[in-house]
């Protein structure tokens, strides 16, 4: 079953890109000697990289103080909090930065007030990393508390016993806990980051920051160079490939040692200096985090609600989103657990996780212009457009479920494996009695986090956009693109609302009760 | 997961019914692929579809995508096996390179009611509308706006201007085509020159027009008829274009029939509606562009009489240079 899932997706990419070359002879010569490709190469491999490092590395210290915090209040709504960036269509992201940090923001106004007025800062490589740690930053610190929160509580015991320190809790537990997400998010959000574009071309200032994908776009759109655009999206496979690649080893989730399972005080959490730290940083994240956020509430609430809520259109974009958001959370979530339950001596875990983050690696854009090339050759009709942005969405979904799912999807299968064999426990029986019940948890949040992201993606439905299937983010684009900011404004804040509901109904449905 | 399924497929009954109630109806439908904006409910789509659907004894079908480039890349990708019978929404920058797919047919109507600045030769498009690009400020933050394209690029102005890549942007690529028809080889050195100027270059106009209003430059690229908007709809007057001696960049807008059309008769009969004052009278004040032809009661008086001199490169010229010219472009402003 693996097999079969990592051969449909080798299959999809394949066969979008092999679609995109056939639609014109390639001339590849224009683009080894294009010196704006070779710069933009360059820039968008730095950025990327620095971008995966600060979200990470700033992710660390947090998920640190959520793990070792774990009662305090607003903890819960600081977590959902941490799901809201994601969620966001660029361009609302772009705006609530824009809110802050821009040239009238409020942080250049409070400068002023206080007679220290700030410099521009906003637009170049500074804007690009405000905003891609704002987008990553909280995913990576929820992924790295799952794996924490995974550290058996024997570890927690024994490090209890000796007395150790915060640092040799890192050193001796947590790290080792951690590499594996640390390794496998940074890759995820380097990805991210390479195909960034809206972000990178508005906050970077021109076209000097530019990513890849403007080029792509370019190749797709203007010079209606498909095979252009099937090379350059094979570039940045090949710089992607070469990151997880790198962090293969890496990504192989640790061993776990079977432990009893129940959680165990941490030794590292009384502590006057320990306490002032964990709080200074979870206050930080939070006013990082929570302050854009707050900036599309304001706008929102000073727009024109009772217009935009009042409208028909409004609630049928509602309706499209969750039927397709729905449709995609469905597609990823179940191809992932065939990739990660189905056993087969063909495909080592790390293969499997190098396949599953493939989608990420490949631009978003040559994807959709691809598989609707390969749809059209396949006969499929024309009108199709809501199905393909499902199954596009739910393509781009698998990589972040398999993330959330599969390190608590090894420690399952390393716990009760042998059991499970020995008392002849296996598929349908085994998936109800084994699987389900311990997978439960991430397999919410990761279909929450795919089912908030399908709903607030835009990159699909705007190439194959068809009759009356506006989604949120699409109606705020023909808001803005109408004069309209008001309204885009309280379409913004009624779509991160949503998008948080979605995100709690589904974690809970799917996840079960919290205190589960 | 019992429970997502059943509401997932309650949805799809829901999006599904009203799909199955239209093609129950059994008329004749045309389709007609126009970019986003064109079917929103602020666009002149839903007055369109109501008037022709009026008198035609038929239903339109209206597909909406990204903007006119993103039209024309959809229609190469789709080729002879488009159901689409019309296109709305190519502008004179994308002419040429539409006609030389091979995918549109003449549309052999009589076009002597239009009323363009320029004369119209093109025996495969039809305009609905068109309007210039301009600078667009706010008079309550740039006391001293600039008189002239030469003064914008060298005058000494320190005010920050945000513009559209032209990658990604049609008023992008329309600056970059103002300003290569006015400084010709000199635009290189003119885009470097006035690159410290620019605060951000956008991916489209709603994002440089967001960033405009939310106050981060006075200055912003949009069209003349901008401030129009702002007049007529929010009363609010302290928005202003210039109209600058050199001329100003125009974009004519058009339709076209398709050659593999399903409905061809039905096609060009929604041409000659187009220039109708049924759909040119719902243009002003949903498009916000000037009329390509008459409409019943004259422009609103808020838009802002013609520049005194309209620049157009040539479709076919622009189709030839287009590439070396943003690679230009991208080389002066990436250093």
């Amino acid at each position: 079953m693996p097999l079969a899932v990592a051969l449909l997706l080798l299959f999809v990419i394949g066969g979008s890109l092999a679609v995109l070359f056939g639609t014109a002879p390639l001339d590849l010569g224009a683009i080894a000697g294009d010196s704006y490709l070779r710069h933009v190469l360059l820039f968008t491999t730095i950025q990327a990289l620095l971008s995966a490092l600060l979200s990470v590395g700033l992710a660390l210290p947090v998920a640190r103080a959520l793990a070792r915090r774990t009662h305090f209040p607003g903890r819960t709504l600081l977590l959902r909090l941490f799901g809201l960036p994601m969620v966001m269509p660029a361009i609302v992201a772009v705006f609530a930065i824009v809110t802050l940090y821009g040239e009238s923001g409020w942080l250049h106004r409070l400068a002023a007030g206080a007679g220290l007025p700030l410099g521009s800062f906003l637009y170049g490589l500074g804007g690009i990393l405000i905003a891609h740690v704002f987008f990553n930053m909280p995913f990576a610190a929820r992924t790295l508390l799952a794996g924490l929160e995974s550290v058996p509580g024997e570890s927690w015991r024994l490090a209890s016993q000796l007395g150790m320190r915060s640092a040799q809790v890192f050193r001796l537990i947590e790290f080792p806990a951690l590499r594996a997400s640390l390794a496998s998010t940074a890759g995820l959000v380097f990805m991210l980051c390479f195909a960034s574009f809206a972000v990178t071309l508005t906050l970077g200032g021109g076209p000097r920051w530019a990513s890849l994908e403007a080029a792509i776009y370019e190749a797709l759109r203007f010079d209606f160079d498909p095979p252009r655009a099937a090379v350059l999206a094979l570039l940045q496979l090949a710089i992607s490939g070469c990151l997880l690649l790198a962090l293969y080893r890496l990504m192989a989730p640790a061993p776990v040692s079977p432990g009893i399972g129940r959680p165990q005080p941490r030794p590292d959490v009384a502590g006057r200096g320990g306490m002032i730290w964990d709080a200074g940083v979870l206050i930080l994240a939070a006013l990082y985090v929570g302050l854009p956020v707050l900036a599309v509430v304001i706008a929102g609430l000073a727009g024109s609600l009772g217009l935009v809520l009042g409208a028909w259109s409004t609630w049928h974009a509602v309706l499209v989103g969750i039927a397709v958001s729905t449709a995609a959370t469905l597609l990823a979530v179940a191809g992932a657990l065939m990739l990660i339950l189905g056993r087969s001596r063909l495909l080592p875990r790390g293969l499997v996780a190098f396949i599953g983050s493939l989608p990420l690696a490949f631009s978003p854009l040559a994807l959709g212009a691809g598989l609707f090339v390969l749809l059209l050759r396949l006969g499929a009709p024309l009108d199709l457009g809501l199905g393909l942005v499902a199954v596009i969405n739910g393509f781009m979904g698998l990589p972040f479920v398999l993330r959330v799912v599969a390190p608590a999807a090894a420690e399952a299968a390393s716990r009760h494996d042998r059991l499970a064999a020995s008392l002849g426990i296996a598929g349908w029986s085994r998936w109800r009695l084994i699987d389900w019940p311990l997978l439960r948890r991430p397999i919410g949040l990761a279909s929450a986090l795919v089912a908030a992201l399908s709903f607030g993606d835009l990159g699909a439905i705007s190439l194959f956009g068809t009759s009356n299937t506006a989604t949120l983010p699409l109606l705020i684009y023909q808001q803005l693109g109408a004069y309209r900011l008001d309204a885009a404004a309280v379409t913004a804040l009624l779509l991160v609302a949503l998008a948080l509901a979605v995100f709690v109904v589904i974690e809970r449905i799917v996840g079960g009760p919290a205190d589960a | 997961m019992n429970k997502i399924l059943a509401r997932f497929l309650f949805c799809l009954a829901l999006i599904g019914a009203p799909v199955a109630a239209v093609s129950a109806a059994d008329l004749p439908v045309l389709t007609v692929y126009t970019y986003n904006s064109f079917v929103s409910d602020w666009g002149p789509g839903p007055q369109v579809k109501k008037a022709f659907e009026a008198e035609c004894g038929c239903k339109i079908d209206f597909v909406g995508v990204e903007d006119g480039v993103v039209l024309l890349s959809r229609l190469r990708l789709e080729g002879a096996s488009s159901k689409a019978d019309v296109v709305l929404g190519l502008d004179t920058n994308l002419t040429a390179e539409a006609a030389a797919t091979g995918l549109f047919a003449p549309h052999g109507l009589d076009v002597t009611a239009l009323k363009l600045p320029i004369e119209w030769k093109d025996q495969d498009f039809v305009p609905y509308d068109f309007g210039y690009f301009a600078f667009v400020w706010d008079t309550t933050r740039l006391k001293n706006p600039p008189k002239s394209l030469a003064d914008l690029v060298g005058g000494g102005g320190t005010e920050k201007i945000l513009i559209e890549d032209p990658r990604s942007s049609t008023p992008g690529l329309g600056l970059l085509l103002w300003i290569k028809q006015v400084y010709g080889d000199r635009a290189a050195e003119v885009w470097r020159q006035l690159r410290p100027r620019i605060l951000t270059v956008s991916k489209s106009w709603d994002e440089a027009y967001g960033l405009f209003l939310k106050g981060e430059a006075p200055m912003v690229l949009s069209y003349t008829t901008s401030p129009a908007y702002h007049i007529i709809a929010e009363k609010k007057t302290q928005y202003a274009a210039d109209n600058f001696p050199e001329g100003h960049y125009l974009q004519v807008e058009v339709a076209g029939v398709l050659a593999h059309a399903p409905h061809p008769e039905l096609a060009r009969k929604f041409l000659t509606f187009m220039l109708s004052t049924k759909f040119q009278d719902v243009i002003p004040e949903t498009n916000w562009m000037y009329p390509a032809a008459a409409t019943s009661s004259g422009l609103p008086s808020a838009f802002p009489p013609l520049p005194a001199k309209s620049l157009i490169i040539p479709s076919e010229e622009v189709a030839k240079n287009r590439k070396a010219w943003i690679d230009e472009w991208l080389a002066a402003m990436s250093q």
